[in-house]
């Protein structure tokens, strides 16, 4: 098995998928074990690729038995375990959550879900950019099933837009992939660094276009604003335990353009080196403002929980739009956090609108809801975690992000957006909370039982741990993420591990 | 062994303790916090020994070692004297919160959040490492939130608890970044550090905005000016809770911060003039306000606003004994405000009301609260032998000899001495106005004195008033010497605690104020007329409220001017993104664009499909609101795009475009029969102009950017496809070679998508009826008679050939133009020409309706042949491959790969029929009698 | 040649881009397909221009054209395919949920 690990992870969810599917008249708990069975699994992989690359070394696996540049490699690094593992882990709770009842609500969820987690783990794994294509193809059209899941018209019209959209994305990111070919020759990532380090000046300003083409591709998929407008509408429309998946969604944009920022244009890269940076910073920064802004106008609160993942990304791509050890460390940290923290948020908004009725998730004052006062705990630690106030994993990965910006030239830009982000934040869940929790008169038309608030309750629970567990084994986890921020900033141990010193 | 972190620790578990402790009773809540408060106290008692013998206990945790953060936690005098005021008042206030709170209110959640914020104050004023400080810091701020807010249903008490978090919280993000200033000063976040480095600090170039966003920390936690307006507002919450907040814990978190880092940051020109000054700014407008209060706690928030600025405005004056004397009146303070506010709340609890020119003469109902309530007041006044006065004497004095120091230095001691008068004068009000003057004003109930226990705690804190008052040497010298020792990080200054200096200008001073304020009290009438003309002039509140009004209309605004939920515009700003992006790195005037290669010549033939193509994507653009003939038009272009393919030696790719063609026109038509025949013309002229523009930079971004490739030599990968095809992927047609092996791994997700996408519309289009039209464009009537005799009969003979056709396609793939992929579309057009001729019900009999089973088990065999080489010790999808000799076909190799095309085959007819049979059925179902009929 | 190909790419992905930006599903769907179109070919030239040339081997052949792009290309419009063939349904569901056949589902 251990010599199958890079990829063990990538084919686990697509054979999961193929048995769901063949398995599809069988008994829906049958399935459902096996889907759970299949996460788990896939937890445990997640953490073996960790422990496994934690010292530093980078798994390459040689598709086919054809040696890199030439075959399709998968390529498992800190970086890609440390994103598999987030995914694995978020999987899980959504998954159970879905179980819930969601998941009948319509035609093969379960399948769509495990080749959507297919579609994550090739995109995270893979050393190859064409094949990198194939896997954002791969898991878009896992997330169209998914998003369109359970139908409505509300639902089918973001859809609507979000297909469109992501199919000129592809568009895109194939005018790209072919333009890098047809000047450097190649599509294996750790061979495109050698070649674009050694592209004589006229191809330079082809390089240079097509780089940014594929930025503009994963800006669009990372949410960076401009290309933020599709991520409101689509998420808060999604299925609850969908939009907690999707939480994920914006990270392989932000992952994409870690990977290309630093292996692609990295150090080696010559005039390109650092090619994205500069457009990095000050989109991340609008970005975090303009979600924050939305998080604040939210009339209901999926929205609002949707502009904060814009905003989170927002603060996500400044932390890797510092450029340095340090902030790519603060990202990474902050990365998993936001994950989880959104997810929670996604589904105890679920959690609250349906416990009140006509009014579902809008800001406005309501009747008691039946389990108020979990609800409210819960809607509070979540509201803490996203806010990035201590104690929890948010407020250290604010920290982190500030104490790495110190020495950067843009340190007060950084510092005031981030800080006032955070109030505006703070004030808006306040304001949501108080309204749905203290404003409320009478009693909700439902009442659910208090075991199955409980039961239904878990997986949010779960979450919030996987932030609790962040937070106290920050110690680990710091020095996890700086470890792979330094491996990140040194390409060339990349590129020889793939190309074995070729 | 790390006391005093269990000692921090203790009420954060304890709350939730006491909230379980309340399910078996209401008190069990009460004794679990009283038993929690008093066993941190016992924690911190042997660390308490060394410090009172002056030492500093400081006690480490590693926890994030990389970033030079760990759980450091300090107890010298400052932190000694405050942990004590904490924990004692702590506990009286659980004693008088057990009879204040009544039968409605949750004894379990109130006990619960109070010990969650008792602990975080105890963090804060134990953390040797600043940034954990900021850490309990802000955690003050979301307990207290919950405290403040304890009464939900009361809208005061919501709006004033979010006032409150959002005030302070604001306060702790500046306080988080002035102190990672500070620990990049001086490269270290322990006090330690940073006590020690004093001059490094006021000599460093951030010096000023570091100081700056720490003290908007300490003002916003302090509610000095302009930031005091949220404190009265937090009156809304329980009494014992203003008793605590407001005497001995959360506002005095800021002047406790002044006190920690007074050897850091003070001695500088800003500090003197920034904490001076907000400090005698505070203390006067509280002193005033508090005079027209006619709500007893309003009266006693603003005085407690007035003085925390006197605190404030002795640690801004930067002496030694300025210090001492702040520290004195933080105890001071405590104590005597504490005890007011207890009082205050009794005799809320029993006259049911708070306003004053209702309450009056209550020493007739309870002479003994009203005497332990004058005691307090007395010593808030500033009256000889109470406890304030000697605090309030050594301001002054300190006020004095700070006056000579600077330019309009004598202001100094006028404006304290106003400030003074005032200060007796709501004194006396609170004492006179309450127990005497009159009778009750039509009171909801007639006042008697409180539950027995319910005066101890405002006992004992009147009793240490006058202890304090009149024997401080014995009583508070010892814990103030400490704690001033360490505030001040040096030797202390020589300062004696006695009632009488001889007739000092500060004697004079106190003096005044006593007379002045019974004199402006004894006028007041004119006084309140003025101040009720005055009122609500300048309102810092209502300053906030309209920024926060301000604030979520621009939210609004923004957000609802980007978000018009409109596709045009997302595509529209992703394609102008492109072209940017594009540009911005096309453009460098130093390379030519055309490149050095030599290029091919063009012939007629070429020339003219070209100008054929060309003609016909215009036409479609041109006519595509007559969607029908749009449709065809473009179907045309795919042809030509086929024929390019031909042209460029690119056989595979010709037949995949064109089989893809045929089917995606198929299934356009079949999908126009549910659309509109026609467009209307709805986008403005503007618009169109727009979105031509746009589209036509773009094209010629794309064409330029095919040009300039096209013209370059390029180094490729190619050849080792070619050297390798043949020898070791077993197959003549490298294409194939590479789409089952080289890079079969590509493939596989291709299937994936394909297989998904057919899933996906299925799933989507179930249960959703399509409501088909009864005539065409032109209003003719659909035709339902039988399918034409000739066509079915004719494709029915052909089926079979077709699908030899595409087994033969499969099969030679691996060596000459065809494959997997082709020989599925061969087949599944085969199958869809029986649906289009026999009808969708004529063909179901005879094939299978339910196409999963194909698309998984063709999925399954891609992903098992990859996975058959595991068994063999190699990668994920390695190929084998070895010749047999079959009859009619010939010689022939057969490769592992061929298994998996074999996937790839299954996936596309699967799939393609899926979608496509499904479609042909909405059409019977679009129409009832027709599919019944169809059916016969 | 390679002009002429040039053109020809910019004027599909010009057409396709126009018809994208319209205002209902169906000019969408094939601004789509232009755009597929387009990007094909686009894909397909960087392996440059060859005529007669294909990528079988034979023993007579003397060179090939780079058969990669056109591996590339088959896989791209593969998945093209299955995207439009979503795409043109999701429409029609559009079309029966929103009452219309407008991409934001006004009249």
């Amino acid at each position: 098995m251990n010599a199958h690990l890079a990829i063990a992870p990538v084919l686990l969810p697509l054979l999961a998928g193929i048995v769901l599917l063949l398995m599809r008249h069988v008994d829906l708990r049958v399935r459902r074990v096996l889907s759970v069975a299949a996460v788990v699994m896939e937890i445990g992989l997640s953490l073996a690729l960790v422990t496994a690359v934690a010292d530093g070394d980078i798994l390459v696996y040689a598709l086919g038995n054809w040696p890199a540049p030439y075959g399709i490699v998968l390529v498992a690094d800190r970086l890609s375990a440390w994103l598999m593992l987030t995914t694995a882990l978020l999987a899980l709770f959504a998954l159970l959550y879905a179980l819930r009842g969601i998941d009948a609500s319509g035609r093969h969820f379960h399948v769509f879900f495990q080749l959507q987690l297919f579609g994550l783990a090739g995109a995270f794994l893979t050393g190859d950019l064409f094949n990198l294509f194939v896997f954002f193809e791969v898991l878009l059209l896992a997330s169209y099933g998914l998003l369109l899941h359970g139908g409505g018209r509300l639902r089918t019209r973001a859809g609507l837009h979000y297909v469109v959209l992501n199919l000129t994305g592809s568009t895109l990111f194939l005018f790209a992939v072919g333009t890098l070919y047809g000047v450097l020759g190649t599509l294996n990532m750790a061979d495109l660094a050698r070649q674009v380090a050694a592209a004589p000046a006229e191809n330079v300003p082809l390089v240079r276009a097509a780089g940014l083409l594929l930025f503009g591709v994963f800006a669009l998929k990372a949410a960076l604003m401009p290309l933020h407008l599709w991520l409101p509408a689509a998420y808060a429309q999604a299925s609850a335990p969908v939009a907690a998946l999707f939480a994920i969604m914006t990270k392989v944009g932000a992952y994409s353009i870690l990977r290309v920022d630093t292996l692609i244009f990295g150090d080696g890269a010559g005039s390109l080196a650092g090619l994205l940076t500069p457009w990095l910073l000050p989109l991340a920064l609008a970005t975090l403002a303009i979600g924050t802004l939305g998080a604040v106008a939210s009339r209901g609160l999926r929205a609002q929980v949707a502009y904060l993942v814009v905003a989170s990304a927002g603060s996500l791509l400044t932390a890797f739009g510092l450029a340095s050890a340090e902030g790519i460390a603060a990202g990474l940290y902050y990365l998993p956090h936001t994950t989880f923290a959104a997810a929670a948020a996604f589904l105890i908004a679920d959690a609250i609108a349906a416990r009140r009725g006509e009014l579902a998730d809008r800001l406005d004052p309501g009747p008691t809801l039946p389990g108020n006062r979990v609800l409210g705990g819960l809607f509070f630690v979540i509201a803490v975690a996203i806010a990035g106030l201590p104690p929890l994993s948010g407020f250290w990965g604010k920290f982190l992000l500030l104490r790495a910006a110190l020495d950067h030239a843009w340190l007060a830009g950084v510092m005031a957006t981030v800080l006032v982000a955070g109030l505006l934040t703070l004030i808006a869940l306040a304001r949501s909370g108080s309204l749905l929790f203290y404003r409320s008169h009478g009693h909700a038309p439902t009442s659910a039982g208090n075991g199955a608030l409980l039961a239904e309750l878990a997986p949010i629970a779960g979450l919030l741990l996987l932030v609790g567990a962040l937070t106290v084994a920050a110690g680990p986890a710091v020095g996890y993420v700086e470890a792979t921020a330094s491996q990140l900033l040194q390409p060339y141990q990349y590129i020889h591990a793939v190309l074995k010193g070729g | 062994m790390n006391a005093l972190l269990l000692a921090v620790l203790t009420p954060h578990l304890g709350a939730a303790l006491a909230a379980w402790a309340s399910r078996y009773g209401r008190l069990h809540s009460a004794w679990v916090a009283a038993a929690v408060t008093v066993l941190s106290l016992a924690l911190i008692l042997p660390a308490a020994v060394a410090a009172f013998a002056g030492k500093t206990v400081i006690e480490r945790l590693p926890w994030m070692p990389t970033v030079g953060l760990e759980l450091a936690f300090r107890l010298d005098g400052l932190a000694l004297l405050f942990a004590l005021l904490i924990l004692c008042i702590g506990l009286l206030i659980i004693l008088y919160a057990r009879y204040y709170l009544s039968e409605r209110d949750s004894m379990g959640r109130f006990y619960a959040y109070l010990l969650l914020f008792m602990g975080a104050m105890l963090g804060i004023v134990l953390s040797e490492n600043v940034i954990q400080l900021l850490v309990f810091w802000e955690l003050t701020s979301l307990t207290s939130f919950l405290l403040i807010s304890y009464w939900q249903h009361r809208e005061d008490a919501r709006n004033g608890a979010r006032m409150a978090l959002a005030v302070t919280g604001a306060g702790g993000l500046a306080l988080l970044a002035g102190f990672l200033l500070l620990g990049e000063m001086v490269g270290s976040y322990d006090l330690s550090v940073i006590l020690a480095s004093g001059e490094a600090i006021r000599a460093h170039p951030l010096y000023t905005p570091m100081l700056i966003l720490v003290l908007l920390g300490v003002f916003t936690k302090s509610a000095q000016f302009p930031f005091h307006f949220w404190l009265p507002h937090a009156m809304a919450a329980p009494t014992p809770v203003s008793a605590y907040l407001h005497s001995a814990t959360m506002v005095k978190a800021g002047v406790f911060l002044l006190a920690r880092l007074f050897p850091a940051l003070s001695g500088s020109w800003e500090w003197s003039h920034i904490v001076g000054g907000a400090g005698l700014i505070t203390l006067l407008t509280g002193a005033y306000i508090a005079l027209f209060k006619h709500d007893l706690k309003g009266l006693l928030a603003y005085s407690t606003v007035s003085h925390l600025g006197l605190i404030t405005a002795l640690f801004g004056i930067g002496t030694p004994l300025a210090a001492v004397a702040g520290v004195f009146h933080i105890i001071n303070h405590a104590t005597f405000k504490a005890g007011l506010f207890m009082a205050a709340g009794i005799i809320d609890h029993e006259c049911g009301t708070r306003d004053m020119r209702r309450i009056n003469g209550l020493w007739r109902y309870m002479p003994y609260t009203a005497t332990l309530a004058i005691v307090a007041a007395a010593a808030m006044a500033g009256v000889p032998l109470f406890n304030g006065f000697l605090s309030k004497e050594m301001f002054f004095a300190e006020a004095v000899s700070a006056a000579t120091q600077m330019r309009f230095g004598w202001l100094l001691p006028v404006v304290v001495t106003v400030a003074g008068v005032f200060a007796v004068a709501y004194s006396v009000r609170f004492i006179h106005g309450v127990f005497f003057n009159g009778e009750p004003v039509d009171l909801p109930r007639t006042p008697h004195e409180p539950p027995r226990w319910m005066k101890v705690p405002v006992e004992v804190l009147a009793a240490l008033c006058l202890l304090v008052g009149i024997l401080p040497a014995l009583t508070v010298e010892p814990i103030l010497s400490v704690a001033a020792a360490a505030v001040l990080q040096a030797p202390l200054p020589e300062f004696d605690l006695a009632i009488w200096h001889g007739l000092s200008p500060a004697m004079l001073m106190s003096v005044v104020a006593l007379v002045g304020g019974l004199l402006v009290y004894a006028g007041r009438r004119p006084l309140f007329d003025l101040a009720a003309r005055w009122e609500g002039r300048v309102d810092a509140r209502a300053i906030y409220q309209h920024l926060l009004q301000g604030l979520f209309a621009l939210a609004g605004g923004i957000t609802r001017a980007l978000d018009t939920g409109s596709l045009q515009r997302l595509l529209v700003l992703f394609f102008a993104s492109a072209v940017v992006l594009a540009a911005a790195g096309i453009v460098d005037g130093a390379t030519p664009l055309t490149g050095s290669r030599p290029l091919l010549e063009v012939d007629g033939v070429s020339l003219l499909a070209a100008i054929g193509l060309i003609a016909a994507s215009i036409a479609t653009v041109l006519m595509h609101r007559q969607r029908l003939a749009a449709l065809i038009i473009m179907g045309a272009v795919g042809l030509v795009v086929s024929l390019i393919f031909v042209k460029f030696s690119a056989p595979d790719l010709a037949l995949t475009q064109l089989s893809v063609e045929v089917v995606t026109v198929v299934l356009l038509l079949l999908a126009l029969y549910f659309l509109p025949q026609n467009s209307p013309a709805e986008s403005s002229r503007l618009r169109r102009v727009r979105d031509a523009v746009l589209a036509l930079v773009a094209g010629g971004g794309a064409g330029l950017l095919a040009w300039a490739v096209l013209t370059r030599p390029y180094e490729t990968i190619a050849g080792y496809f070619l050297d390798k095809s043949l020898p070791e992927g077993g197959g003549r047609n490298v294409v194939n070679v590479i789409l089952v092996d080289f890079r079969g791994f590509d493939t596989l997700g291709e299937i994936t998508v394909l297989a998904m996408a057919g899933l996906g519309i299925y799933a989507m289009l179930e249960r959703l009826h399509l409501p088909g039209p009864e005539r065409d464009a032109a209003g003719r009537p659909w035709n339902w008679d039988r399918h034409p005799a000739i066509m079915a009969s004719l494709t029915r003979l052909l089926l079979p050939l077709a699908l030899l056709t595409s087994v033969f396609i499969l099969l030679r793939g691996h060596n000459l133009p065809g494959g997997g992929f082709i020989a599925g579309l061969v087949t599944a057009v085969a199958l869809i020409m029986q649906y289009l001729a026999n009808g969708v019900a004529w063909t179901h009999a005879r094939l299978p309706a339910n196409f999963h089973p194909v698309i998984g088990w063709g999925l399954g065999l891609a992903l098992a042949t990859g996975l058959a080489s595991w068994a063999f010790d190699h990668p994920f999808l390695t190929s084998t491959f070895g010749h047999l000799h079959w009859p009619v076909v010939g010689e022939f190799e057969l490769a592992s790969a061929m298994a998996f095309d074999l996937g790839v085959y299954m996936v596309v007819v699967g799939a393609t029929l899926l979608i496509l049979v499904y479609l042909g059925l909405m059409h019977g179902a679009s129409h009832p009698a027709r599919s019944a009929e169809d059916r016969r | 040649m390679e002009a002429l190909l040039a053109l020809i790419i910019g004027v599909l992905t010009a057409c396709g881009v126009y018809l994208a930006l319209r205002g209902r599903t169906f000019p969408v769907v094939l601004g789509l397909t232009f755009l597929s179109y387009a990007v094909n070919l686009f894909l397909f030239a960087m392996g440059r221009l060859a005529i007669g040339r294909p990528p079988i081997i034979t023993e007579a052949a003397a060179a090939y054209i780079d058969p990669l792009p056109q591996a590339l290309v088959l896989t791209a419009i593969v998945i093209g395919f299955a995207m439009t063939a979503f795409v043109i349904m999701l429409a029609l569901k559009a079309r029966a949920e929103l009452g219309s056949d407008h991409v934001d589902g006004r009249e």
